[in-house]
Formats: structure tokens, C-alpha cells, sequence
């Protein structure tokens, strides 16, 4: 990653217009081409430097709905139940914690009514309770992450 | 979010599928989705913008990957915050400006006293600790306990949200 790599990065998390040539735009502001700008995202993308570039869409504000939930796995059946809960459509993220609770995820569904039966049956299929963190309020933030 | 019933169409649906993985890089992007939708370009671009607006769209740009860019500790920080300040505090703690995402979510007495997250991103865990402490000392004697659960593995993830 070079400088005009982390220039890309830092100036690209969030703001992208909505034009007819919208990397054209961006270039300029950047002293490059758009022909660069491209092939430097898609490089930056193919990396794993950046894991998307487009709209970042809220859910809530379509009908859908988040839902962050852990689950306390014992540490000898981590792998079996982190496979059965991964197998999940309804499971977006699913990380490993430091902690009892030990599996931490996001359960993702179109309608909020998808959330407590998703839970159920993962309650089913691994025989352990899902501990539900719905958030009940977000604050602002304001992170931009520096290359 | 009062009121932010969403105004959203079947359209607006298949927006969102044709763009949630990533924007086509290609120089006309939005031309690019119109054409895959049968749309006109120029209703794509409205449609996109009213999300905006809406806020149905945070933003429209590039995800870093936290550890390709070397932010390799991701601490969850938690805080017990008593609930007659945790808003006022979590409104503080979420401008914080090495804070990404910041909420207000239930206890699960006995085994979880937490109502307050905040997600703090670094390059070590040195790093995270002297951020946490920051926010100690802002929610000050209002808060009763916190714990930072560091991630230790990715089990999955995925931008992708709606089915298609």
C-alpha cells in the first residue's frame, strides 16, 4: 500500500457521489485518473485492504432488522456449534470473544419477526441459550480509520 | 429512530440487492445498476439519494478491513452506566473519535450487569487500554463495572444482507 493507496482509503470512507461519473469526480480531487482510481480499488478490494466499497445500507430503515447476540460455548464444542451457527443465512457476522460468552454474532432478517424464531432455532440446533442484545439506542459516531 | 418508517418500495429493494456486495468499477457505476435493473440511470441516482437522505444509506464509500489496515485489537468495551446517565454518557462516549460504533443495548442479570457498548479499534491491545481508559474516565463514578472482550477470530462475515 503506498501513499496514494492510503490517500484512496481515507478519503473514500464515505462521501462517494452520486453522479454520472462518480470515480472521475473522486480522481480529480485526488490528482489521479479515474482510469487509476479504479484499477486502485480494485486492487485495494482483490487485497482484502478493504473488504467493500458501495453503499452502506442501515436495515432498520428498510423494515430489516440487526440484532447482536453471544451464546456461552463450552471451549471443547467451539468448532462443532461455530459451524452449525455459521450455517445460519440469518447469521451476518459471527466473532470469537475473550470471554464466557464467547461467541458473539449478528443476527440479520428482513422483517423484526425473523429475529426471536432465528434464535430459537439456533437455541434448537446447538442446545444453548442465545443471550439477545437488541440495541435499544445508537449513538453517533464519528471513526474514520487511518491508513 | 422516530418516525423513520421506511418509505421504501419493491424498487428500492432490488436496488439494494444489485448494490449491497459493492458499487460496479466501471466509470458510469450507477448507469451500470440501471441498465442490470431495467431502470433509468437517472432513477437509480434518485432512489440512491433519497436513501441517503433518508438515512436508509449511512454512506456510500469504501469498508476497511480493520487488520489490513494493522488495527489489530478490536476490543467490545462495557460498561454497567447507571440508567438515568447512560444517554447522556454513551452521546460522549460514541464522539469519541476511536470509538466505531456505540449503543445503548439490555443487561442480562446475573451473568451480563453491561447496557453500554462501545467498539474501540487499535493497533495493539496497549493501545485499546489506553483508549478504554479515556473512556473510564469519562463515565467516571456513574459507571459500576466495565470488561473488554477482545476478538480473538473472525468466524464469519458478510456484507451481504437481504436474501436474494
Amino acid at each position: 500500500m503506498d501513499d496514494t493507496d492510503r490517500r484512496i482509503v481515507n478519503a473514500l470512507q464515505g462521501g462517494f457521489p452520486v453522479c454520472d461519473e462518480p470515480f472521475a469526480a473522486v480522481a480529480e480531487t485526488l490528482g489521479i485518473g479515474a482510469e487509476e482510481l479504479i484499477a486502485r480499488l480494485r486492487a485495494l478490494l482483490d487485497r482484502g485492504v478493504l473488504s467493500r466499497f458501495g453503499p452502506q445500507y442501515q436495515v432498520e430503515r428498510m423494515g430489516g432488522r440487526f440484532v447482536l447476540a453471544a451464546l456461552a460455548v463450552p471451549e471443547a464444542d467451539f468448532e462443532r456449534v461455530a459451524a452449525l451457527v455459521n450455517a445460519f443465512d440469518e447469521v451476518a457476522h459471527n466473532y470469537r470473544r475473550d470471554h464466557r460468552l464467547n461467541m458473539w454474532f449478528v443476527l440479520a432478517t428482513e422483517t423484526p419477526e425473523q429475529i426471536p424464531e432465528a434464535a430459537r432455532q439456533i437455541e434448537t440446533a446447538t442446545g444453548l441459550p442465545v443471550y439477545l442484545f437488541p440495541k435499544e439506542r445508537e449513538y453517533f459516531v464519528q471513526l474514520r480509520l487511518v491508513a | 429512530m422516530p418516525g423513520s418508517m421506511p418509505a421504501t418500495d419493491a424498487t428500492d429493494r432490488r436496488l439494494v440487492r444489485a448494490t449491497q456486495a459493492g458499487l460496479p468499477l466501471v466509470p458510469r457505476p450507477y448507469h451500470a445498476i440501471a441498465e442490470q435493473l431495467g431502470l433509468d440511470a437517472e432513477e437509480v441516482k434518485a432512489r440512491l439519494l433519497r436513501l441517503l437522505a433518508s438515512g436508509a444509506i449511512r454512506r456510500i464509500g469504501a469498508v476497511p478491513n480493520h487488520y489490513a489496515l494493522g488495527y489489530a485489537a478490536n476490543g467490545m468495551t462495557v460498561w454497567d452506566v447507571a440508567d438515568d446517565r447512560v444517554d447522556e454518557l454513551g452521546e460522549r462516549v460514541g464522539r469519541l473519535d476511536f470509538v466505531s460504533h456505540c449503543y445503548r443495548r439490555p443487561r442480562h442479570p446475573p451473568d451480563w450487569p453491561y447496557n453500554l457498548f462501545a467498539m474501540v479499534h487499535g493497533r495493539s491491545r496497549d493501545e485499546v487500554e489506553a483508549k478504554v481508559a479515556v473512556i473510564a474516565a469519562l463515565v467516571g463514578p456513574s459507571c459500576r463495572a466495565h470488561d473488554v472482550l477482545y476478538s480473538s477470530r473472525i468466524l464469519k462475515k458478510t456484507g451481504l444482507r437481504l436474501q436474494p
